[in-house]
């Protein structure tokens, strides 16, 4: 048990995390170019033809992933700020950092690819459905996050600021979700009925599946890369990053 | 293989606007964030150097 | 312990009191927006009475909003709500009578106010009643989610564009049941279910608010 914690503070300290999370990029992104090829190439080659949708369907192979990487990742930037706040550890504060730009990336990619989906398939652009309205919301509060935290010149404020907004958000994310629901139910008569999925042959949802993980393994990689160079700003006036450049 | 050719290929049976568009942008999204993320971590590392021999400099000079 | 609560309520009143030109100013704020709307889509009356509860309800949320970042505001100034946050007192406490006192001073007079705000819409009588009650079991929410970012951005700059932008994703839920309860009422399905969910958000948000807003305060004072 102690030998375990000793293990867990030794990384969680960002002179040692910095090189780890250096040596650990590159495999990411041979897991990435792996399963992305791997997904895009059953998306494309493999997969048949919806018998519904026609070859529209295969948006589904980019929308899923990136509408389950938008939520997902809220959830971890939630649960590295709520670590941040409890512990006090400096690195929770830059990974929820790291994390937020690439998960409103996917919340717009979702919308995006939802639009685009949307326009052939229900004849227009945006429909105010429980589950679109709800990305966008994710979207607003991604940017509120981002923009809190970068108003606050003070890291720590900054960490301990938009750990408290992350987490006022993770618990409003399912009350926002279910009162759009309730609100789309009321309204039917002007929306479209998005619920009943079109029904998937087994070696579409494997495609979907190896996308999203190729998505997942491009987040790994992203916020490691973007967390280095949070640790290198915060930590300039230390001795080791200083002998970091110096040996450069 | 359902594809007979290559342009059957890029017209996506009617929906290539949209299915291009969906992946294109994802695409694209995904090699400029990388690449910004890369360029802000070498311009860090650029100026955080620059100001270390600045300060060395200042040091040496009584 | 109510001490502490109805003691802050009281000096926010007294202090409010003093000042009435802000409580004013955002009474009319409720009011040009109001009276915007009917003058950017025009007169017909059938459709201005399909878009009164949305309208009136968005007005009253920006409303509440404009007089947010004052919450803390002045205190901060003058250095008594670092004095506050010493005092052994749960600082949660403070921050409760705080919203209250907020809400008596913003949420109250817009409720009041809303249903001759309606008129101007064609409301029918029972619906200005459930728009008036909407507000009135509402706008507390709100006041307490306005803390939590009241909080957050505590003598940031630019702290008010920030405010907003942390707020009202979260005041979403609150639209949503405060301008569908006169919605369905207009309808003729009956406000009950939508009011019931108003009084459950409020009753969450006024109980958990005020603790989170103590926390980004004292973060904040750091």
């Amino acid at each position: 048990m102690s030998k375990q914690q000793i293990h867990w503070f030794k990384y969680s300290a960002p002179s040692t995390f910095y090189p780890l999370a250096g040596r650990l990029i590159p495999w990411f992104w041979g897991l990435f170019a792996i399963t992305a090829l791997a997904g895009l190439w059953i998306g494309f080659f493999v997969a048949p033809t919806d018998f519904q949708q026609g070859e529209g369907y295969r948006i589904i192979f980019v929308h899923v992933g990136a509408s389950w990487m938008s939520m997902f990742i809220y959830l971890v930037m939630a649960f590295w700020a709520g670590m941040g706040l409890a512990f006090n550890t400096r690195l929770s504060g830059m990974m929820a950092q790291a994390l937020a730009p690439t998960g409103a990336l996917f919340a717009f990619l979702s919308l995006w690819t939802g639009a685009l989906w949307g326009k052939p398939m229900w004849g227009t652009w945006w429909v105010w459905d429980a589950r679109l309205t709800s990305e966008l919301i994710l979207l607003f509060l991604y940017m509120g996050f981002i923009a809190l935290t970068h108003a606050i010149d003070d890291t720590r404020r900054a960490d301990k600021a938009g750990a408290i907004l992350a987490l006022v958000g993770v618990v409003n994310i399912p009350i926002i979700y279910f009162s759009v629901k309730w609100w789309n139910t009321l309204h039917q008569g002007a929306s479209v009925s998005l619920t009943k999925a079109p029904s998937m042959a087994a070696i579409m949802l494997w495609g979907m599946l190896i996308c999203a993980i190729a998505m997942w393994m491009y987040t790994i990689a992203v916020a490691l890369m973007r967390v280095r160079s949070i640790i290198l700003e915060r930590e300039r006036h230390t001795d080791w990053v200083r002998e970091l450049l110096a040996s450069r | 293989m359902h594809w007979n050719s290559f342009s059957d290929f890029i017209a996506m049976g009617g929906y290539g606007l949209y299915v291009w568009g969906s992946f294109g942008v994802t695409a694209l999204v995904m090699i400029l964030e990388p690449w910004l993320v890369r360029r802000r971590h070498r311009l860090t590392q650029q100026r955080l150097a620059r100001q270390l021999r600045a300060e060395a400099k200042l040091e040496q000079t009584p | 312990m109510l001490g502490i609560v109805t003691h802050t309520i009281a000096r926010d009143l007294r202090l409010a009191l003093r000042r009435p030109a802000d409580l004013a100013s955002v009474l009319f704020f409720f009011i040009i927006v109001a009276s915007l709307f009917p003058l950017g889509i025009g007169p017909e009356l059938e459709l201005l009475r399909q878009l009164a509860p949305g309208v009136l309800w968005v007005g009253a949320l920006l409303a509440t909003m404009l007089s947010l970042p004052r919450l803390f505001a002045d205190d901060h100034r003058d250095g008594t709500l670092e004095q506050l946050a010493l005092s052994p007192n749960p600082l949660g406490l403070m921050v409760l009578g705080k919203v209250i006192a907020h809400w008596l001073v913003s949420g109250l007079p817009l409720a009041l106010l809303a249903p001759v705000l309606g008129l101007q819409f064609d409301l029918a009588p029972d619906a200005l009643w459930v728009l008036t009650l909407s507000i009135l079991l509402g706008t507390p929410a709100l006041s307490g989610i306005g803390a939590i970012g009241a909080g957050l951005t505590l003598g940031l700059r630019g702290g008010g564009v920030l405010l907003s932008l942390l707020v009202l994703p979260l005041y979403i839920p609150v639209l949503i049941f405060g301008a569908g309860a006169v919605d369905a009422t207009v309808s003729g399905l009956g406000p009950g279910a939508h009011l019931s969910l108003l009084a459950a958000l409020t009753v969450g948000g006024v109980a958990f608010a005020p603790w989170a807003a103590a926390v980004a305060l004292k973060i904040a004072l750091e």
